[in-house]
């Protein structure tokens, strides 16, 4: 039988009548059976597509040949050669518009389902209790401070662990993970599988301060004086974008980072067992279309919501979440609302919201983001009652930090500027990476910067800068 | 290191608790007016409390806070030797503090804690300082002691009349105001005693500096959960402020927001007073 042959395995997952009520993980993952079958469809490729269209170049057909073959241990150790987080990038990255998009398969076939594998090895290694730590270098006696605990300072840390260096994670919050902790729900990114990683990190030697807001309990120029001879800053954007129209501060709209911190971090979706309360919407609204949107709508729908509708002033085309996290929403029974556009919320008198005004918008000429306008209709306004609002509008740069550093350089939007290659900033000794150098961008983007300055901090700690 | 509480005192009745705390590396870098965010164990939520004070060299700092919800009555419940989970700081803008010739520094409840080192910081600086001290009644009123010694003038009153002046803080700043000439007021306390304040003092068109107390959740501008609406834009309270121009504040949203989760707060303070009850009966 031609390898082409057999068809793109599914995932089992959570039927969407049940998973649309609970918090557990919404894929199931692959049995050894289906992985080794799917593993079956790689040809294996001379000049491999997949691995140049991943961020940090992991050695794709290597794992998944491994698998092919029923070497699920030896399948592990070559991902980890590259990707310290592997269940978390299986879960979360955009396959489809990286490593699956190049696949050669994907050109008369679906694309080798690349993330599904590399989900089932790193479930399947933690499955068995058998993570093996990698050999580490000699010690250099060379300490790298990391500021910020997300995808790109998780990398960073990973990686210089690795080649000899002392490694120290600073995090605001109280527990590390960045957004993969607040941002990203329970049912998307289980926390267990993230401490799981983190765990690995620390026995790797990796130090965790939490509680500790650089910018403000201690600057990049005390970390250098305490003897920190390297620093990553990779403290995201973090900085909520709301809409500025009336009405926005009743209660009941929330950003959606206030939402996700609530539910995923404080664990709000549990109050009263866990003291964070939430507002718990009849008829929730989300406004956005970003998988942050999609992330905050399927939330609602598990905190009992009755109604949860999306609100977007474009079309289906230009929304921005990937297809699978639309398509996860829309089976949960999240309606779309498209080409509407909020122009205020309404309230009663205790301060609670109550609704929302939007207008309808038709699509005009391409704006300078090559998609195409949308402009309001003429006295196409209208009220939807609502009594809990998301405003999942992106977020721009947070100050926190780079307001108290005057040696690093922000470009007019007030993010860090960075060399795109290494990630040097006009600082001496600190590099930096992720949402604060691009913008909000996604996890593996996030991970390459990381991987790409983790390579140059190397190279100073050992040449200089 | 371990948040661990020093010293222990109840106040106000039992109503108000002050703490001790060891954090050094935050009390190295605490400026009067900062604030900390606190979690007390690993269910809990994260609080925001002001700074009552600050000793880098005892590597200590102060909280007093009034017992009002779980979190506040978990922590009274916490001893000395006992230690504090999480707390992040210091947060927030530092009060803006200079020489500007008379000051007068009005505080009510708890907010007198939060005023104090602030009021201290004014005196210290050239200030001649004046502070009026408010509470319902003589068994609530708080730091009157520490707060003669921080100003030059200290002035009390109650509102049964149980102790200094019977009636409010803003009829002592209208005797001030009228006898002499005032350049600053600094007001802290609950927000219809800041609203009452910048009221006076608008119409007397001076100005006005207030600390928002706002639920907070990360308190570091990534939530925006302490929006609040100061000349007509939204502000983050946490690193915007938490201090304001008073006479902007729009007071009126602020408590329709700081009661937004009132069934909330009673149902977990309603679990846990079960829940230490069933202890107490073990």
């Amino acid at each position: 039988m031609a390898k082409e042959s057999v068809p793109r395995q599914k995932m089992p997952e959570q039927a969407a009548s049940e998973r649309r009520r609970n918090f557990k993980e919404v894929p199931l993952g692959y049995t050894p059976e289906l992985a080794k079958l799917e593993a079956s469809r790689c040809i294996q490729c001379k000049v491999p597509g997949c691995r140049k269209g991943c961020p940090v170049g992991i050695d794709i057909p290597g794992f998944i040949k491994q698998i092919a073959e029923n070497n699920f241990a030896a399948g592990i150790a070559k991902l980890k050669e590259t990707n310290a987080l592997p269940a978390v990038c299986g879960r979360v990255c955009p396959q489809e518009s990286q490593c699956e998009a190049q696949c050669i398969i994907g050109k008369k076939d679906e694309p080798v389902a690349i993330g599904r594998l590399e989900r089932f090895l790193a479930d399947w290694e933690r499955s068995t209790g058998a993570v093996k730590l990698p050999q580490k270098a000699a010690p250099t006696g060379r300490r790298v401070g990391v500021v910020g605990s997300g995808p790109a300072g998780l990398t960073v840390a990973g990686d210089l662990i690795l080649l000899g260096h002392e490694v120290t994670v600073f995090e605001a919050f109280h527990k590390p993970g960045g957004v993969l902790l607040y941002g990203i729900p329970e049912f998307r990114l289980p926390k267990e599988i993230l401490f799981a990683e983190i765990n690995y990190l620390e026995r790797l030697g990796v130090k965790f301060e939490c509680n500790t807001v650089v910018g403000k309990l201690v600057s990049l120029e005390e970390l250098f004086a305490e003897g920190y001879d390297a620093l990553f800053v990779a403290v995201g954007a973090g900085l909520p974008n709301f809409l500025g129209v009336p009405g926005e501060n009743l209660i009941g709209v929330y950003s959606a980072n206030e939402y996700l911190t609530r539910s995923n971090l404080m664990k709000a979706y549990l109050f009263p067992e866990y003291d964070t309360p939430i507002v718990r919407g009849k008829n929730v609204v989300v406004v956005g279309a970003g998988n942050v949107a999609m992330d905050s709508a399927r939330t609602a729908m598990r905190l009992g919501a009755d109604t949860v509708t999306i609100v977007y002033r474009r079309s289906r085309e230009e929304m921005p979440a990937r297809a699978e996290e639309i398509h996860h929403a829309e089976e949960e029974g999240i309606e779309l609302k498209l080409l509407n556009n909020p122009v205020r919320f309404l309230g009663n008198e205790k301060g609670w919201l109550t609704g929302m005004e939007c207008v309808r918008m038709e699509l005009g000429e391409p704006d300078d983001s090559g998609r195409r306008r949308p402009v309001a209709i003429p006295d196409s306004k209208f009220q939807m009652p609502c009594d809990l609002a998301v405003i999942a509008v992106g977020a721009g740069a947070n100050p926190l930090l780079t307001g108290s550093t005057p040696g690093l350089t922000l470009n007019k939007r007030g993010y860090i500027i960075a060399e795109p290659e290494t990630g040097k900033t006009t600082m001496r000794g600190v590099w930096a990476g992720g949402d604060i150098v691009t913008g909000m961008a996604t996890v593996i983007e996030a991970m390459g910067a990381g991987r790409r300055a983790a390579t140059s901090m190397h190279k100073y700690l050992s040449l200089g800068w | 290191m371990p948040y661990t509480i020093l010293k222990k005192r109840e106040l106000a009745q039992g109503t108000v608790v002050e703490n001790v705390i060891q954090a050094p590396r935050i009390a190295a870098k605490a400026k009067p007016g900062q604030f900390v965010m606190l979690r007390a164990n690993e269910t809990g939520e994260r609080i925001p409390l002001t700074m009552a004070d600050s000793d880098p060299e005892k590597g200590t700092i102060t909280l007093i806070y009034q017992v009002v919800g779980k979190t506040t009555a978990m922590l009274k419940n916490m001893e000395v030797g006992d230690s504090i989970l999480d707390i992040a700081g210091p947060l927030g803008k530092p009060a803006h503090i200079g020489k500007v010739g008379t000051v007068v520094c009005v505080g009510g409840g708890t907010g007198i804690a939060v005023l104090h080192p602030i009021t201290r910081a004014f005196k210290q600086a050239g200030n001649k300082t004046i502070a009026i001290c408010g509470a319902r009644c003589e068994d609530l009123l708080i730091l009157e002691d520490a707060m003669e010694a921080a100003s030059n003038e200290c002035m009390i009153c109650t509102d049964d009349g149980s102790c200094g002046y019977h009636g409010f803080g803003t009829d002592l700043l209208l005797q001030v105001l009228t006898r002499e000439t005032v350049n600053l007021v600094v007001g802290i306390g609950p927000v219809p005693m800041m609203k009452a304040v910048c009221r006076l003092t608008r119409e007397h068109g001076i100005k006005t500096l207030v600390s928002l107390n706002a639920i907070m959740v990360d308190g570091t501008g990534m939530c925006g959960c302490c929006r609040v609406t100061v000349g007509n834009q939204t502000r983050f309270a946490c690193v915007d402020g938490p201090e304001f121009d008073g006479h902007l504040v729009d007071f009126d949203e602020l408590s329709k927001r700081l009661a937004g989760y009132m069934t909330h707060e009673k149902e977990s303070m309603e679990r846990y007073k079960g829940e230490c009850a069933c202890k107490a009966q073990g």
